[in-house]
């Protein structure tokens, strides 16, 4: 409890990803808020990923976090603009109205 | 001891604005305790000692994404309370889920075998940033650059998503200005007298 060690950190991650789950669930037709879900669930892989760089003194995980961060950047940066392309098309983000691919 | 403090607040803090993310009514303030939960998750990594990291998610995340995040909230003009209606009937499955995950991973981190072997430390004498240089353009040479490329195409992706040409604007065309020449802009008339100029 009063030693802070790597399984700390790791259930603190679970937490988050769990938080980010459940933000999903929560929050099923607001595209915005299930992106930020999804980047909750990213920053909670890169604690994992930080937290095992340190405590193994090896610091490939804090390269890999730097990647993430990459992706996770160009993840949003590609979901926001598809959400402004669908908002001028339609005048709408709500996720039961994105079905024209139903047929 | 004061580590010890120290972790317990930021995590406190960063999960208590994360659920705050997701239950916010209003999604400017999801974007701003996204901000709190990034900026907390920056300070754990600087108690892991992990300084460039921490910069990196301060710089990238809250002086990027986030931004990305409010700017696209407050640009759509949308009905935010219309999208909470009957959202509410997936929350017991959603939790249920959740728990079930959250139970899962706790109880493997019981059984883990901890702490786990450790590594022989890669730097001892640099700090964190230049040990991170080191392996980043050595090693890690070729996911650095694709990770370059990654951000090359998504940012052409989102111009080429979001770019639109709107009709009926009037613009100033600087080379037909130019081009134009005495012989198609002025025409000499011979007007006889009383006649006008009206069947030119």
């Amino acid at each position: 409890m009063f030693e802070i060690g790597l399984v700390h950190y790791l259930i603190l991650a679970a937490v988050l990803f769990t938080i980010g789950i459940f933000g999903i669930f929560l929050n099923r037709k607001n595209v915005i808020i299930i992106l930020m879900s999804i980047e909750l669930m990213l920053l909670a892989v890169n604690i994992n990923f930080v937290a095992f760089s340190s405590f193994l003194n090896d610091l490939s995980g804090q390269v890999f976090t730097m990647f993430i961060l990459t992706v996770a950047a160009a993840e949003a940066a590609i979901g926001l603009a598809i959400l402004v392309s669908f908002f001028r098309n339609k005048g709408s983000i709500a996720v039961e109205d994105i079905s024209a691919l139903k047929g | 001891m004061i580590g010890v403090l120290a972790f317990y607040a930021f995590a406190v803090v960063l999960i208590v604005s994360s659920l705050l993310v997701i239950t916010a009514r209003n999604p400017v303030h999801s974007v701003l305790f996204l901000i709190l939960a990034f900026f907390n998750a920056a300070g754990l990594f600087v108690l892991l000692g992990a300084e460039f990291v921490a910069m990196i998610l301060v710089i990238v995340y809250v002086g990027a994404v986030a931004v990305l995040f409010l700017f696209v909230v407050m640009m759509l003009d949308i009905d935010f309370s219309k999208l909470r209606n009957g959202a509410k009937q997936f929350a017991p499955l959603g939790g249920f889920v959740g728990l079930a995950l959250l139970a899962e991973l706790i109880m493997l981190y019981q059984v883990w075998p901890n702490p786990p072997p450790l590594l022989e430390p890669d730097v001892l004498d640099v700090d964190n940033t230049k040990a991170l240089g080191n392996v980043l353009y050595t090693q890690y040479v070729f996911p650095f650059q694709v990770s370059g490329l990654i951000l090359l195409v998504a940012m052409i992706g989102a111009i080429v998503l979001t770019l639109r040409t709107r009709g009926g604007v009037l613009r100033q065309r600087v080379g037909a200005q130019v081009e134009r020449s005495e012989a198609d802009s002025v025409e000499i008339q011979n007007v006889s007298v009383g006649t006008g100029v009206s069947n030119v």
